[in-house]
């Protein structure tokens, strides 16, 4: 019994009891279906706080941890694993926080096949949650590629024109790393004798040489999750097609399952490795962050511009991971989180306007301001928030990034050059380029179109899944620190393990 | 004596029941052969019960002729099942297709006990009466659908294809007793081990059973017949013949390579690992291009089989030699039902003349009939390996028991050819989950079609059908689907899927 009800059972199964009920209604009951998808949801948010509640923020270990025998065969054991720390609350929360958001949002925007989509959806949170709670390889390799599933149908049922390319590639992609990583899991566990995360990371025991290799097939399958550049070509297709809600978890959540990778695995696991290569992916993520700028500037449609903008945000993200010291990895942290909240709150914003016009090209709106001036104001405090403007979150998390990798570039860092944070610091003047001309296109200027004279501003329903978030963008913003103290203890844990092996750097 | 047969008892039971059947079929009446169908489904049951319950130390019968294991119990088991899946699939389909004839379910039967002879072979003459046994019956159940050209050239192309193999296993037989001195397994192990047997000779025997073997499991190179006959072969017998005979190739390979020759590892080892990669990248690469289902399974049947072969580069290394036959047979077994299941749903949307086998024709089953594609959708990411299924535990025990053994090369050959894999599979699925789009060049409907209720002139299966074939026929393969009320087909899918389902 301590089993089905242990909290983090819970958080990651009960969507999947929602999931059983839907199976027994009919297709046409699409307002119950999607009342019971939404109601489903939001406890499992509940539960997520009742886990909070229960957590030590000051404790740096594991918590609350399950942990049962599963699979036996010929002296492995795989077990049914699970357990929490401040690495990974803040992405649980995340997630349980943007689900019952997205299915809000699908209210009207999804009609067809409404069963099959909830279906998903509620499949998908099981395994995003399972990813971040998992601590058998196993275990959280069968969460990480059956999220591909339902994601897969979501893009490739209710996207849009190019649906099944989009869908696929995304599959491919993705399965293309974490088969890799597969391979790397297995060696770990014929190695090691378990697949258990703890007892690997305590063996600590893998040569150096070989961290390498197996450094580099986990981050096949998270690099290309995240993406980093020059992996990410599958990211702008998926998110184009996907609809709305698809996007809001594809970019809210999905992404920090690669970012999380690397930091749960590849720094705890490799930490030789990881401290060897650092100054690469370093480079791959400063590339990242001044590319996906770049081509954000010029798009047409404000979704792949959003699209692009996350393959800079999360490029962010790697070089605070891999600057390795407590400042980078917390501000890393933060910046999940923070991109979460704001590139999804822009992912349903776009979704409405596209809702009300269904077409997505910048050129075809102008001067909204004038007859919708609540959409207007709300877009205008998220596109702030993306730039990172201070006093909002996305601020409080680049500068954090910033510091550390500035704090990385000094002697002895891991980074060894300030050029890193130097050339970063640029991709937050990019951004305020690219934002402050999508809203500038949107919203300003003669509303000369005919079209958009007709469009009504948000309805209650709109303005219920914005506000929580507008609400966190403030909150980060001005007071992070309950942010930072429930990560802090942990980071400071993995960074003292972390800074052994930069001490034997030469 | 009587200790033997009872060692035998479960193979006794099916080859015994197949000579029965084929007089007490005889007084059953042409209406009524449904009765044949279900004895012989009888028959497999209590063939299947006496497997379970003979369980217990591995003992050999009749002057070390035959073994009974758990490695041959296993087998048996898949066996069985795959004969009862067979029956379950082809009652009503051979109906539909206008063939059917009773003869089918005794000679399946005599096929299912050449098979399980194979699992329990201890010696090599045995493995080739066995062989002969199995493949026997299946020639002439290949060539079923006498009055379709298709489906002969697949019996001609099987039995010459397969007689040949048969001589290559004979000729390897004989090499390996004129360089050991005995067929039998044990003994030649020995022989091996004493330093008395000539290494050429054996090795060149070794080669030449593996050759034939390959034939039987279809490796590349020898698996030039696979995609023809399990095209032209009724629906039904392929999904059969791809299951068991290729489980009964796998069990004389496994048996006899990784018991009697691990000696001979530096020599075979290469030869293997080479079949291996080449059976998984050809199979899968040439996936990609078909259009027809039945091809598309042959040659994704033909991958697995390069999979199951990387469980035999163990070769040599004992410890690790039991872990990779374990892998291969849970393997085998996890291919068993998603392969049945895939063709279950094929055999139920095929239609007269062999139409309604395109990947077009299952566009929009997602919309009529949900449950079908849905189970669709789970065996096709079984067979990809995409985890929570069966299959991906099948690949991971494999690629386990691989690494274990220290072949990291061919393991990342594995993977990769799985990637290729995802994609052809989930060209099935899309076609199942989507509504068709119609294709630039093709015609737009008629107004001939306003007679089919619903007006979608989308789904019919090739352009210029809709005037002719179609409205003959009375429509596409879901509208027949949903006109066959038939009750052992359903029940057939209705088995099936739940079952694999839940295993996958």
């Amino acid at each position: 019994m301590d089993l089905i009800f242990h909290p983090l059972t819970l958080v990651t199964f009960l969507p999947l009891v929602g999931v059983l009920i839907i199976l027994f209604l009919r297709e046409e009951q699409k307002t119950i279906i999607r009342w019971l998808a939404l109601g489903i949801s939001l406890v499992t948010f509940i539960v997520s706080l009742v886990i909070l509640a229960q957590f030590q923020a000051n404790n740096p270990d594991l918590q609350l941890v399950i942990r049962r025998v599963w699979i036996q065969v010929a002296g492995w054991d795989i077990a049914y694993h699970l357990g929490v720390d401040g690495l990974s609350i803040l992405l649980v929360l995340l997630t349980t926080f943007l689900t019952p958001i997205s299915i809000l949002s699908t209210w009207t925007a999804v009609e067809e096949r409404v069963k099959e989509f909830m279906i998903f959806f509620l499949l998908l949170e099981v395994g995003m949650v399972g990813v971040f709670l998992a601590l058998d390889l196993f275990l959280f390799y069968i969460f990480w590629e059956f999220t591909l599933v339902p994601m897969y149908f979501l893009i490739g049922i209710w996207g849009g024109p190019r649906r099944m390319y989009a869908a696929i590639k995304f599959f491919l992609y993705t399965m293309a790393g974490s088969i890799l990583m597969l391979l790397a899991i297995l060696w770990l566990g014929i190695q090691g004798g378990t697949f258990s995360l703890p007892e690997l990371v305590a063996q600590g025991n893998i040569p150096a040489g070989i961290q390498i290799w197996l450094f580099l097939a986990f981050a096949a399958a998270f690099a290309i999750k995240v993406p980093m550049w020059p992996l990410h070509s599958w990211l702008p297709d998926a998110h184009v097609e996907a609809p709305t809600a698809g996007s809001v978890i594809l970019a809210g959540v999905l992404l920090k399952m690669g970012t999380y990778g690397f930091l749960r695995f590849n720094l705890a696991l490799f930490p030789q490795a990881a401290v060897q290569l650092a100054p690469l992916m370093a480079v791959l993520a400063v590339i990242g962050i001044l590319y996906g700028a770049a081509v954000s500037f010029p798009q047409k449609d404000v979704k792949k511009l959003v699209a692009y903008s996350s393959v800079s945000h999360l490029g962010f993200v790697m070089l605070g991971l891999f600057a390795l010291n407590p400042q980078g990895i917390q501000g890393g942290i933060l910046q999940m989180v923070n991109h979460g909240i704001s590139t999804g709150a822009l992912f349903l914003i776009v979704g409405m306007i596209y809702e009300r016009r269904h077409t997505r090209d910048m050129d075809a709106f102008g001067g909204l301001w004038k007859i919708m001036p609540l959409y207007g104001a709300l877009t205008l405090i998220v596109a702030l928030s993306s730039m990172g403007l201070p006093g909002l979150n996305g601020f409080v998390g680049e500068f954090t990034i910033l510091l550390g990798a500035w704090e990385a570039g000094r002697a002895g860092g891991s980074l060894g050059s300030y050029f890193y944070a130097g050339f970063a610091a640029i991709g937050v003047i990019l951004a305020a380029i690219y934002m402050l001309t999508m809203f500038q296109k949107l919203f300003l200027g003669p509303l000369d179109k005919e079209e958009n004279r007709q469009l009504k501003d948000l309805n209650w329903r709109e303005i219920v899944t914005l506000v929580p978030m507008i609400i966190l963008i403030f909150w980060i913003g001005l007071y992070p620190r309950p942010f930072f103290s429930l990560m802090a203890p942990a980071v400071d844990k993995l960074v003292a393990n972390l800074s052994l092996s930069l001490a034997a750097l030469p | 004596m009587w200790a033997d047969r009872l060692i035998m008892l479960p193979v006794t039971i099916v080859a015994s029941w197949a000579i029965l059947l084929t007089l007490v079929d005889l007084y059953i009446p042409d209406d009524r052969k449904g009765i044949t169908a279900s004895l012989s489904a009888l028959g497999l049951i209590i063939a299947l019960l006496a497997n379970w319950f003979g369980g217990g130390q591995p003992q050999t019968a009749f002057f070390g002729m035959a073994v009974a294991d758990g490695f041959a119990s296993f087998l048996n088991t898949i066996f069985l099942l795959s004969g009862l899946f067979g029956i379950l699939l082809a009652y009503n389909y051979l109906h539909r297709q206008n063939i059917a004839r009773s003869e089918y379910y005794p000679l399946m039967l005599f096929s299912i006990s050449g098979m399980m002879l194979m699992g329990m072979a201890a010696d090599l003459i045995m493995v080739f009466i066995a062989l002969e046994l199995l493949s026997i019956p299946l020639y002439v159940m290949a060539g079923f659908h006498r009055d379709r050209l298709d489906s002969e050239e697949a019996a001609l192309k099987y039995f010459l294809l397969g007689a040949f193999a048969g001589g290559f296993v004979v000729y390897g037989i004989a090499l390996v007793y004129g360089a050991s001195g005995s067929t039998r397994i044990a003994t030649i192990l020995s022989a091996v081990e004493s330093g008395s047997a000539s290494p050429i000779l054996l090795t060149l025997g070794a080669a030449l059973i593996l050759v034939g073997l390959g034939f039987k499991v279809a490796a590349v190179p020898f698996h030039m017949w696979t995609p023809d006959v399990y095209q032209g072969a009724p629906s039904s017998v392929t999904a059969f013949m791809a299951v068991g005979a290729k489980a009964a190739g796998f069990a004389a390979l496994l048996r006899v390579f990784l018991v009697a020759f691990p000696t001979l590892s530096a020599q075979l080892i290469p030869l293997l690992w080479s079949l291996a990669a080449l059976t998984m990248t050809v199979g899968n690469v040439i996936a990609i291009a078909q259009s027809n289902i039945k091809r598309l399974l042959a040659y994704s049947s033909i991958a697995h089989a390069g999979y199951i072969l990387m469980a035999t580069v163990t070769l040599g290394q004992s410890r690790v030699m039991v872990d990779a036959s374990g892998a291969a047979l849970f393997y085998l077994f996890a291919y068993l039902l998603t392969n049945f299941g895939a063709w279950a749903i094929v055999v139920l949307l095929e239609q007269q003349e062999g139409k309604g086998l395109n990947l077009q024709d299952y566009a929009g089953l997602g919309k009529k009939q949900p449950a079908l594609a849905a189970a669709m959708t789970v065996f096709m990411l079984s067979l990809t390996g995409v985890p929570p299924t069966l299959g991906f535990l099948g690949k991971f025990y494999l690629f386990r028991a691989v690494l274990e053994g220290g072949f990291v090369g061919l393991a990342v050959i594995g993977v990769l050819t799985s990637l290729i894999s995802a994609y052809y599979y989930l060209r099935v699925v899309d076609h199942h989950v989507h509504a068709r789009r119609r294709t630039a060049g093709q015609p737009r409907c008629s107004g001939a079609l306003d007679s089919r209720a619903d007006g979608d002139c989308g789904d019919c299966p090739e352009p210029g059908c809709n005037a002719s074939v179609s409205m003959g026929n009375s429509g596409n393969a879901l509208r027949r689907k949903i006109k066959f009320p038939s009750e052992i087909h359903s029940t057939a899918v209705k088995v099936i899927s739940p079952t694999a389902v839940f295993f996958c």
